[in-house]
């Protein structure tokens, strides 16, 4: 076989119909250990915990990709391949039926005693055929006249929903491909009373697609101005959170308010604006000896629990030695002999700020990144724990803190999917076709007269339904 | 009623609706059992089903009545939250009853399934029973990102599904069973009113295919709702990838029937697998899975 060859053979195994439905099976096996193991971009902490509990195990998994299947080499090969296969399934058929939809059914074959619902009629009737042919009509089959016999047919839509419905699935994939071509994806974390200026620098994380400029980003500017959240009393869980925020685009333009809500995000053609997630930044006042200020402002935590108690970091690098803080902020505190000190309400009622002061060098300047979250004590000490109400100060010897207040914070996703359209309406067709097809019955019935008058017909995939037709076109020739 | 009377009410309903379909569970059973009768001097047993064709009538008015109840009882969870009542599993839970016993009920009326309400009764006990002793939650408001007039759409028609799919499992289930007695010899009597082979084979296709588009349905609107809650119409969330396993398999069945021509033993396994994949979604991923789709309350 030459090379030619090699490939015809490969491309008409590929796009044989069997090959499709294997690869659909093997993309959703595929998709299985996705589920069950943690995924990196959707639980980075639990992947870090196989890491800590079986370093080995964990190092195998990772480089079978089983932390981030679905953007694994395997599993896009996958798709890819399901992809140009169902292509070249179904391309050829649609257009084997645009040619069909003009031409007549196939003849009527010569033993209708074999096909389905054979029945002879008793009485000989010169006008069988005539009636039969109204009958066709009106019931609207396609109809083939060859001298004594009627071929008809009828139910092709089936094929055209069946088509429209593959065809749509092949859209979705598009849809799906563009918006990871050529999409952003981006979180930021912004103070109640901040402004956010939607540019790659403002962004706590930002990816693109792969053929994704940075210059792409809508040009709008985005202030808090109010979060408001409601939990039930009882149970602690969320109610409602309302996001007010007053935004301009192009930045510099005239500003207008915007309520965002859960299920109701700011929209910029393709970019949407989502309220993500929320929390507190205690805001704090730092002095050092001689009484003036180092450090003034809300320090963004994250919360742990249900209740939003919340951890964080305070740095300060102006202090020498630098001086650094670990804290949890309580935004309920109770305190308990068993639990110690909790935040019991997610809602600001008693708010308390508990902190540890550690004092050395913060690691700032070594070059590696640090997370804002976490202080790195390595060449620090602790030099002092303390809880503070709402205006306290604490002097840890070498300067003083102030618990002054909080503010909340919203977690702002921003993602732009410029193939979210194409999938959706993929999907539309695709639902479409498929009740088209599915209650389409396709048949064929025939008639013939001879010495005596015969009917028959075939029903595809054996679909009920044919023999009371049958029965009515009987009546009709016998009626004449 | 206020809110608190209403949630309670709802609850008491269940707690009633349980005892009529235990009560339809006896029914059916009996109506099976008492219809025995050996033949004095030969060993074969056969079954009258005339003389206990009252058990089966009160074994399908209780269905109804019980029908009735659960109606009643997710009518009035939904009024005490003022929501539809589909926020957590427990609510789930009772409304999939409800809706295995609409689909019971539907093909009673259409294809005189009488033989299912067994099972049917059973299953809906066993929903309704471990939804209240289990996962039950009292009713509350719902977490914001569930506040959308998707969770209406979206769940209703993945409920619909879940309740067809168990069906025509059970349908299926019926098919494999009834080729083992069948292989033995004929039919005893009191498999006689189960429909035959071939029509078993027939009614799981017919169920699948009707509710196959729903499905599709189901998945679409949850990421059409996925896009405006969480930012992504696909986020590969456990709950998601089950749903689409379910999907891969039931289109496959579809194929398997329609384009390679499978009937009988193979369709009916494969009509099970598939079912199992929206079993194991609905329990495993709820109660020990991750991710976004964490509203079970468990």
């Amino acid at each position: 076989m030459g090379f030619i060859a090699v490939m015809r053979w490969g491309w008409r195994q590929l796009t044989s119909m069997r090959t499709a439905l294997i690869l659909l099976m093997l993309l959703g096996v595929a998709s299985i250990p996705g589920s069950l193991f943690p995924q990196r971009n959707q639980n980075p902490q639990k992947v870090d915990q196989y890491f800590v509990s079986d370093p080995t195990l964990a190092h195998w998994m990772d480089r079978l990709k089983l932390f981030n299947v679905y953007a694994s080499p395997w599993f896009s090969a996958i798709y890819v391949l399901l992809f140009i296969s169902l292509i070249g399934c179904v391309l050829p058929r649609t257009i084997d039926h645009m040619k069909a939809i003009g031409k007549k059914p196939p003849l009527t074959p010569k033993n209708l005693d074999r096909m389905e619902g054979f029945r002879v009629l008793t009485q000989n009737n010169d006008v069988a055929l005539q009636s039969a042919k109204i009958w066709f009509k009106k019931n609207h089959f396609r109809v083939r006249i060859e001298g004594n016999s009627i071929s008809a047919e009828k139910g092709y839509a089936r094929e055209t929903g069946n088509l429209l419905f593959h065809l749509s699935l092949v859209l979705i994939l598009v849809g799906v491909a563009l918006g990871s071509l050529f999409g952003s994806k981006g979180e930021a974390i912004v103070n109640m009373g901040e402004r956010f200026v939607n540019t790659p620098t403002s962004y706590d994380t930002l990816s693109f697609g792969k053929f994704q400029g940075q210059g792409s980003l809508v040009p709008f500017e985005l202030t808090v101005t109010n979060f408001a959240a409601k939990y039930n009393a009882l149970t602690s869980m969320p109610e409602d959170y309302t996001l007010t925020t007053s935004v301009a685009n192009p930045v510099g333009s005239a500003a207008k308010s915007v309520v965002i809500k859960v299920n109701k995000p700011l929209k910029y053609g393709n970019t949407k604006i989502y309220l993500q997630a929320n929390g507190y930044s205690p805001v704090v006042l730092i002095r050092d000896k001689s009484g003036a200020v180092t450090f003034h402002g809300p320090v963004i935590f994250l919360p742990q629990d249900a209740n939003l108690s919340s951890i964080g970091a305070i740095k300060v690098p102006d202090m020498s030695p630098q001086v650094g803080f670990i804290a949890s902020f309580l935004p309920t505190a109770k305190s308990s002999k068993t639990e110690g000190v909790f935040s019991s309400y997610p809602e600001v009622l008693n708010p308390e700020l508990v902190i540890s002061a550690w004092q050395g060098n913060l690691g700032l300047d070594s070059g590696n990144p640090q997370s804002v979250y976490e202080l790195n004590t390595s060449q620090m000490k602790k030099i002092g724990l303390r809880g503070l109400k709402l205006g306290d100060t604490y002097d840890f010897g070498v300067g003083s803190i102030t618990f002054e207040g909080w503010k909340s914070w919203v977690n702002l996703q921003i993602v732009d999917d410029p193939g979210k359209m194409y999938a959706l309406f993929g999907a539309i067709f695709a639902i479409l076709g498929l009740l088209i097809s599915l209650f389409t019955r396709q048949r064929r019935i025939w008639v013939k007269v001879g010495t005596r008058v015969e009917i028959a017909g075939l029903a595809k995939n054996g679909v009920p339904g044919l023999n009371e037709e049958l029965d009515d076109l009987q009546r009709k020739v016998e009626q004449g | 009623m206020n809110s608190v009377q209403l949630a309670s009410f709802s609850n008491q309903a269940i707690y009633a609706a349980l005892f009529v379909f235990a009560i339809a569970f006896f029914a059916h059973a009996a109506e099976v059992a008492w219809s025995v009768k050996n033949i004095e001097g030969s060993k074969t047993t056969t079954f009258d089903f005339t003389k206990t064709e009252r058990a089966g009538r009160i074994g399908t008015a209780m269905m109804v009545l019980g029908f009735l109840i659960v109606v009643i009882a997710v009518a009035a969870r939904g009024l005490s939250a003022h929501r539809v009542p589909w926020g957590n599993m427990y609510e789930f839970s009772i409304t999939g009853a409800l809706t295995l016993c609409a689909a019971y009920l539907f093909s009673l009326a259409k294809w005189k399934l009488r033989w299912l309400g067994l099972p049917v009764s059973f299953f809906t006990l066993l929903t309704l029973g471990t939804a209240i002793v289990v996962l039950y939650r009292p009713s509350e408001q719902l977490v914001p990102a569930l506040k959308s007039p998707w969770l209406a759409v979206h769940v209703s028609a993945a409920i619909i599904s879940g309740g067809v799919f168990l069906v025509a499992n059970l349908v299926a289930a019926t098919y494999l069973w009834m080729e083992v007695v069948e292989k033995k010899a004929e039919r005893p009597a009191w498999a006689k009113r189960i429909p035959s082979l071939e029509s078993l084979d027939q009614l799981s296709y017919r169920l699948i295919a009707f509710v196959f588009p729903l499905w599709t349905f189901a998945v679409i609107a949850g990421a059409i709702w996925a896009e405006s809650a969480w930012g992504k119409y696909w986020n590969w969330d456990p709950k998601e990838t089950w749903a689409f396993i379910t999907w891969v398999a039931y289109a496959a069945y579809l194929h398997a029937r329609v384009t390679v021509g499978w009937r009988g033993r193979r369709a009916a396994w494969l009509c099970i697998f598939a079912g199992s994949t929206f079993l194991f979604n609905y329990i495993y991923v709820n109660i020990w899975g991750t991710g976004l789709h964490t509203y079970s309350g468990l």
